[in-house]
């Protein structure tokens, strides 16, 4: 019993910086049809960029406040004017595949500018352990999954609950009439692209604790999210968090009841299964979308 | 001037230029290694020893009298680039072939370099690599055969485990050493409470943490590359496993120290070869590196090294550059530091390649690894 309590809070742990993943994905696509196939890159990034900046002599909550300037700048305003507006013109598949030039162009850069080499990442959650009902649960594990919730809460309320919020949702659900009635449409979906950045440097910097700072550690990352946003629901923020939170649990419980060599495969048969009986995912609604 | 004479003046411009050209060719050496990929520590380590021992015996007038010169392909960690890169390396005939580092990729090289006639000295540790009757491959560390028995005996006698969880990389590496220890704890009646593979390149280990805890073992015995190690040590410290931590030389490298942090302190382990052994010559030679590269290296930073000075102390020998007749010279060959400092302790290659050599079995602490106890050369 403590070690499914072991196994399902560990699950959760990753299964909500995936979801934070997904959430980036469903809102791009939402409001540009941009589907990100960098979005595992763009967590691998900031980690590096906090790491240099540390390297360059700042503290570590400084160099943090500077990788995320400049994930901002990168990941959010560069994405969107450089890489996205160009190609989307062009149709939904020729930045599909933009992006995954894109993504191995951040690989290959960080491998050449850092190192092929792991390198390691402080945490911005204490070590420790606290006790829970005599049971000792690790306070980074809770720490990493209340960071998550806070994140995704804090999101959902920003969209549900403010003018701008309800002004994004518009300019996704029908920017023709959301530019008629006076929504900034194009002011919106670089809000998007801004909070997807802001969302990818906090999966960062939970994440890279655990894994290490190395140059393909996006790869599992994009992959887990992405499958988590179409298991959950493409076009739904909310779908985005449950398919994160499930594939996150499903991944450990398969690693412990299944094989360690077959994990990998258990979400994508959950992706099968999800894509024949319910295309439009878990909390997905058919042809509509929404943020 | 007559014809005869000319000829002869001819004659003897062409065989000095010839002679001339022979003597002052640089030696040259392929080097295929984990420059990229999961093992990348590994590789880069390798890589980094072999350049630094290029650099010194170059500058003290290389070897009788010929500079060495390397060439570095990236294997990618892939046993089957691995292959193309050491192919593409021996078609350019070199003097010895060095690296690959990981296992695997030696096994699926091996056969090019021997159908070549060209010696191979590489990192790789698994058991059956030294096993068949390849007469051209040569360890620069112990194989599992070697190292694994200390292992057994230190859980045995000192930690004094009776149930011990394995967990292991599913590599040729790994599946070699899990092999060997578990036919060791057998010997010692020394039950197996769990039986782990995990993944090249695996990210998390919060599964197999929690099988651990579930079986609640006397010790835990991690044989995984560096940076799995690393990251299962944090996650053993985050699920608050406290059996003692074993492994074998990766476990308590110089990188997983770095990478895992606070998490590594108390990891236990039997090495061949560590930067922080009490001699003179390998402390001498830390100092080095760690001027040329500002960072500590791991052991194979010391193979990279040490292979670089097999070629010299066995070439030297011969008392001549033949790369038909190195194999059957360093079969056999006992390298005393005392007369060539560079290999840093003395050590005796057999016939199968294999080392004989001594160890240490050290202790994370704070950090740093600490000695424990020096296990001496065998002959």
């Amino acid at each position: 019993m403590s070690n499914l309590l072991d196994l399902l809070l560990a699950g959760l742990a990753t299964g909500a910086i995936y979801a934070i993943v997904a959430v980036g994905f469903t809102l791009l696509w939402q409001t540009s049809q941009t589907i990100n196939f960098a979005q595992g890159e763009f967590v691998m990034l900031p980690a590096f960029l906090v790491l240099a900046a540390m390297h360059a002599g700042a503290p570590f909550w400084f160099a943090i406040l500077i990788g995320m300037l400049l994930s901002l700048l990168l990941l959010g305003l560069g994405f969107k004017m450089l890489l996205v507006d160009p190609m989307l013109r062009h149709g939904v598949l020729p930045l599909a595949i933009a992006t995954m030039a894109l993504a191995i162009g951040i690989k290959e850069a960080v491998k050449q500018f850092f190192s092929a080499e792991a390198s390691p990442f402080p945490s911005v959650v204490p070590a420790g352990d606290i006790q829970v009902f005599g049971h000792a649960v690790s306070l980074q594990s809770l720490g990493v999954l209340a960071l998550a919730i806070l994140a995704v809460v804090g999101l959902t309320a920003f969209l549900n609950r403010t003018s701008i919020g309800h002004q994004m949702q518009a300019a996704a659900q029908n920017p023709t009439v959301a530019r008629i009635i006076g929504v900034p449409v194009e002011r919106m979906i670089l809000l998007t692209f801004l909070i997807n950045a802001f969302l990818v440097v906090l999966a960062s910097l939970l994440i890279t604790p655990i894994y290490l700072a190395k140059f393909s550690s996006g790869e599992v990352l994009g992959q887990a999210a992405f499958i988590a946003a179409i298991v959950g629901g493409f076009n739904q923020v909310r779908g985005a968090i449950v398919g994160g939170l499930l594939i996150g649990i499903v991944d450990n419980l398969a690693a412990a009841y299944v094989s360690t060599q077959y994990r990998a495969a258990v979400p994508l048969i959950l992706l099968i299964v999800i894509v024949l009986f319910r295309p439009q995912g878990i909390l997905g609604r058919a042809e509509e979308r929404t943020i | 001037m007559k014809p005869a004479i000319l000829a002869s003046v001819l004659l003897a411009t062409v065989l000095t230029g010839a002679a001339f050209a022979q003597s002052g060719a640089p030696i040259k050496l392929a080097n295929v290694a984990e420059l990229s990929g999961g093992g990348a520590t590994v590789g880069t380590n390798w890589k980094n020893g072999i350049d630094l021992a290029i650099e010194e015996i170059n500058a003290k007038g290389g070897v009788l009298g010929r500079k060495l010169e390397v060439t570095h392909a990236d294997s990618q960690s892939n046993p089957g680039v691995a292959r193309a890169q050491v192919q593409k390396a021996l078609d350019s005939e070199p003097y010895v072939l060095l690296g690959p580092g990981y296992s695997g990729s030696v096994k699926v090289t091996a056969p090019l370099a021997a159908e070549a006639g060209i010696a191979q000295i590489m990192g790789g540790e698994a058991a059956e690599l030294t096993r068949g009757d390849n007469k051209f491959l040569f360890r620069t560390s112990f194989g599992q055969q070697s190292s694994m028995p200390k292992v057994a005996k230190y859980i045995n006698d000192d930690i004094k485990a009776k149930s011990v969880a394995i967990v292991w990389v599913n590599n040729d590496f790994g599946k070699g050493g899990r092999d060997v220890i578990t036919g060791e704890f057998a010997r010692y009646g020394i039950k197996v409470a769990a039986d782990l593979s995990t993944e090249a390149g695996q990210a998390d280990f919060a599964a197999d943490v929690s099988k651990i805890k579930a079986a609640a073992p006397d010790a835990v015995f991690i044989y995984l590359n560096e940076e799995e190690s690393a990251r299962i040590l944090k996650e053993l410290k985050r699920q608050s496993v406290t059996a003692p931590l074993i492994g074998e030389t990766t476990l308590v490298g110089q990188k997983v120290v770095e990478l895992a942090g606070d998490a590594a302190n108390g990891a236990r382990g039997h090495v061949g070869l560590t930067t922080d052994a009490p001699v003179e010559l390998v402390k001498a030679f830390r100092e080095k590196f760690v001027k040329k590269y500002n960072y500590v290296p791991d052991h194979n930073g010391i193979k990279g090294y040490l292979a670089i000075y097999m070629i010299k102390a066995t070439t030297e020998k011969m008392g001549k550059v033949d790369a038909k007749a190195f194999a059957d010279n360093l079969h056999g060959l006992t390298i005393k530091a005392a007369n060539e400092p560079g290999i840093l302790m003395d050590v005796t290659f057999d016939q199968k390649g294999d080392i004989d050599r001594q160890g240490f079995l050290v202790e994370i602490v704070e950090g740093k690894q600490v000695i424990k106890q020096v296990l001496p050369k065998l002959n």
